[in-house]
């Protein structure tokens, strides 16, 4: 070797080292600094007011532990779930016989007044009736889940859930600071492609706006939740529905962080090509938070939020469905030509063009995908009454529904393309057309070919 | 290490949000200026001082967490001290996140044996209730360590002196060496011939050999630039202070 010198000795040195190095090099050396922080100061430092700094570093010994910290993340969000739908059943039920006690009378008062019977069906049938069960379906949930999580969120377990991804995106290609702007679109997804910010490399923070859409937002928890509950528990009754109801939601949120995980790893081996780059994560002490204050922002800022939103552009559009689905052309109603024209495709999908047409029309917002959905049902004739959540199924399998459509439903809402709101978000922080384009397309292909897959494997193998 | 125009360098090395450019205001004054790294986007800083009839120059570098070159931040800092070759590189170091910062200190402790080490923030982790003890720090390191609160302007002189005995080589350093696991070492043990083969004695072999282990292409890059070249080109730029005599 030594005879023959090489032309470019720099380049033998590179290839050598790059011989001998391994993939997680870099995480042995900073591993071996870390230990050795850690041995000096553990002999040198000394803390005189020790209870806090240790407390929070005993928990986090556990919640960030390589063996304990996956399982407790992931029991922690069950738990959630688990006591958002346990919770949200009677309050819901209440809510519903309130409406459809309250609708008598207001159908008294439209009878007193002579009202004319289109003018009851636009406000009664389609506004009323919407609006009543997207309160009565929503609002419970949303009022236990968005508090429970504000908790966490405020105890300082999020930036923890951070750093237990963070592994997993490094390994994906992307930048470990993915792992906290996605745990912000547990939140809302607009929001989430701001906090981008804080990553620097500019690989990087695009693979974090195209991938953010597919966890799950405020808009699509109350849809995801109350589909399991009615469809994917079916069999199970008492506790064990509850908790299988948890479970489905659970492995929809782990359906989606893989999809992250593989769209970032593809991309970031493709049209994103690099290296991740290192960085420091800090780990705020754990603070008990203001539980009152907490609950009560929550409840205010992020249910009521949700809810306004919902109810406001959901009753707009629950009078425009109900007019489509009155005007005839011929035999049949305008809604019907659209839902017909979209079922065919729909169908392939495992949906109908009833839903096809919510997801469309919801564009603006994820909160009122599902109140267009009811709507758009509502109004062909199936003129079911704010009753229980049992009519409410009825209303869903009245169109021929079974567990299939509502697993395809819940998917699609996961994968589809982000809000409105979100896309111009996109398009601010990136200034690119082009970018914003594909972060609407590469959802919106991977929900229908997903979609699509589970429908026709699911016939092929007959499972129905 | 003495330089010919008869002024030391200082590189001033830390993570962000220690103190550093408190610390660098006070000991320069209205001594300094700033203006951006020949090539890079990256801010930089650099002022004059005194002490003793000894007149020093000094290098505000960018605040990082590390100096693996993940950014043009981090490739700055890391050049700086491997190519410019400081006569003092000083590490603040926050008090009450010392681990924390400690992993910086460390990583310049296998850059360079000219390194004290001023552990700043001493009042706020005093009222944290954190004691630190300096001397075994100081032992552990291998390297002086100096306890300072540049916001309240203690423990300066103390830094002063000990930079003073620094240049005039009366303090041995005998820095501490991160033992890496029996795999890496090998690796390192095998690599270092080479290194000194190919970049001679001029830098740290050991050093070298690890960052080409962790694929620090950047590195290797910056070093086949002619480094005697690079090392002349980063105190130079368009600056009218009277006090740079060359």
């Amino acid at each position: 070797m030594r005879a023959t010198a090489p032309l470019n000795p720099f380049e033998e040195l590179m290839s050598r080292a790059q011989s001998l190095t391994d993939s997680d090099t870099r995480e042995q050396i900073v591993s071996a600094l870390f230990q050795t922080s850690q041995a000096i100061c553990r002999e040198s430092v000394h803390y005189t007011k020790q209870k806090k700094h240790d407390e929070t570093e005993k928990l986090d010994r556990v919640l960030t532990s390589k063996i304990w910290g996956f399982p407790i993340m992931l029991a922690m969000l069950a738990i959630v779930i688990y006591i958002t739908v346990a919770g949200a059943n009677v309050p819901s039920s209440m809510l519903a016989n309130f409406f459809n006690w309250l609708e008598g009378y207001i159908g008294l008062v439209f009878k007193q007044l002579h009202a004319p019977d289109w003018l009851y069906g636009i406000l009664v049938l389609g506004l009323y009736r919407g609006t009543a069960w997207v309160v009565s379906v929503m609002l419970p949930p949303m009022a236990i889940f968005f508090p429970i999580f504000a908790l966490l969120e405020n105890y300082g377990y999020l930036p923890r859930v951070a750093f237990n991804m963070d592994r997993l995106f490094k390994k994906s290609g992307a930048h470990g600071k993915q792992s906290l702007t996605m745990a912000m679109g547990f939140g809302c997804n607009a929001a989430a492609i701001m906090s981008t910010r804080i990553i620097e490399s500019p690989r990087e923070r695009m693979l974090a706006i195209l991938t953010n859409n597919f966890v799950p937002c405020n808009g699509r928890w109350p849809t995801l939740i109350l589909l399991a509950s009615l469809f994917m528990a079916a069999g199970y009754t008492g506790g064990w529905k509850t908790f299988v109801t948890a479970g489905v939601v659970v492995a929809m949120v782990l359906f989606g962080i893989i999809v992250t995980l593989t769209v970032s790893w593809i991309l970031s081996k493709t049209a994103l090509r690099g290296v991740p780059t290192h960085y420091t994560l800090e780990l705020p002490p754990y603070r008990r938070p203001k539980i009152w204050d907490t609950i009560i922002r929550a409840t205010l800022d992020k249910s009521v939020y949700v809810l306004k939103r919902a109810v406001a552009v959901a009753a707009p559009a629950g009078v425009l469905t109900w007019i489509l689905a009155n005007i005839h052309i011929g035999d049949t109603t305008i809604l019907t030509y659209i839902t017909d024209w979209l079922d065919p495709f729909a169908r392939e999908l495992g949906l109908d063009g009833y839903i096809l047409m919510a997801f469309i029309l919801g564009l603006p917002a994820n909160e009122i995908v599902m109140p267009i959905l009811l709507m758009g049902y509502l109004s062909t004739g199936a003129l079911t009454e704010v009753d229980d959540l049992h009519s409410l199924k009825q209303i869903f399998l009245d169109h021929g529904w079974t567990w299939l459509t509502a697993l395809n439903m819940m998917l699609f809402s996961l994968l589809h393309y982000p809000c409105g709101t979100t896309l111009i978000n996109i398009y601010k922080e990136t200034k690119s057309k082009k970018w914003t384009l594909l972060a609407f397309l590469i959802p919106t292909s991977i929900a229908i070919a997903v979609t699509f897959l589970t429908t026709h494997i699911v016939q092929w193998f007959d499972l129905l | 290490m003495s330089n010919n125009h008869n002024q030391y360098t200082i590189a001033l090395a830390g993570n962000p949000n220690t103190g550093k450019s408190t610390l660098f205001n006070l000991l320069t004054g209205l001594r300094q200026h700033t203006g951006n790294w020949t090539g890079k986007t990256v801010a930089h800083a650099e002022g004059f001082f005194d002490y003793k009839g000894q007149s020093y120059q000094i290098t505000d570098l960018p605040g990082t967490y590390s100096l693996y070159s993940n950014s043009a931040d981090e490739e700055v800092a890391r050049d700086f001290i491997i190519f410019a070759k400081p006569d003092v590189t000083l590490v603040v170091l926050d008090a009450t996140a010392l681990e924390r910062n400690l992993n910086l200190a460390l990583q310049v402790l296998e850059m360079t044996s000219q390194v004290i080490v001023c552990v700043n923030l001493m009042d706020e982790a005093k009222k944290k209730g954190i004691q630190i003890d300096i001397h075994k720090l100081s032992q552990k390191l291998g390297v002086p360590v100096v306890p300072i609160s540049a916001r309240n302007e203690e423990g300066i002189d103390q830094l002063l002196d000990t930079i003073d005995q620094m240049v005039r080589g009366d303090i041995q350093t005998n820095p501490l060496q991160i033992s890496y696991n029996r795999a890496i070492e090998e690796k390192i043990e095998k690599l270092v011939p080479f290194v000194k083969q190919v970049i001679g004695d001029h830098y740290p072999a050991r050093w070298i050999a690890l960052r080409l282990l962790d694929g620090d292409m950047s590195l290797l890059q910056s070093l086949q630039k002619e480094p005697r070249q690079f090392l002349k080109e980063v105190p130079h730029y368009a600056c009218n202070c009277s006090t740079k005599s060359i």
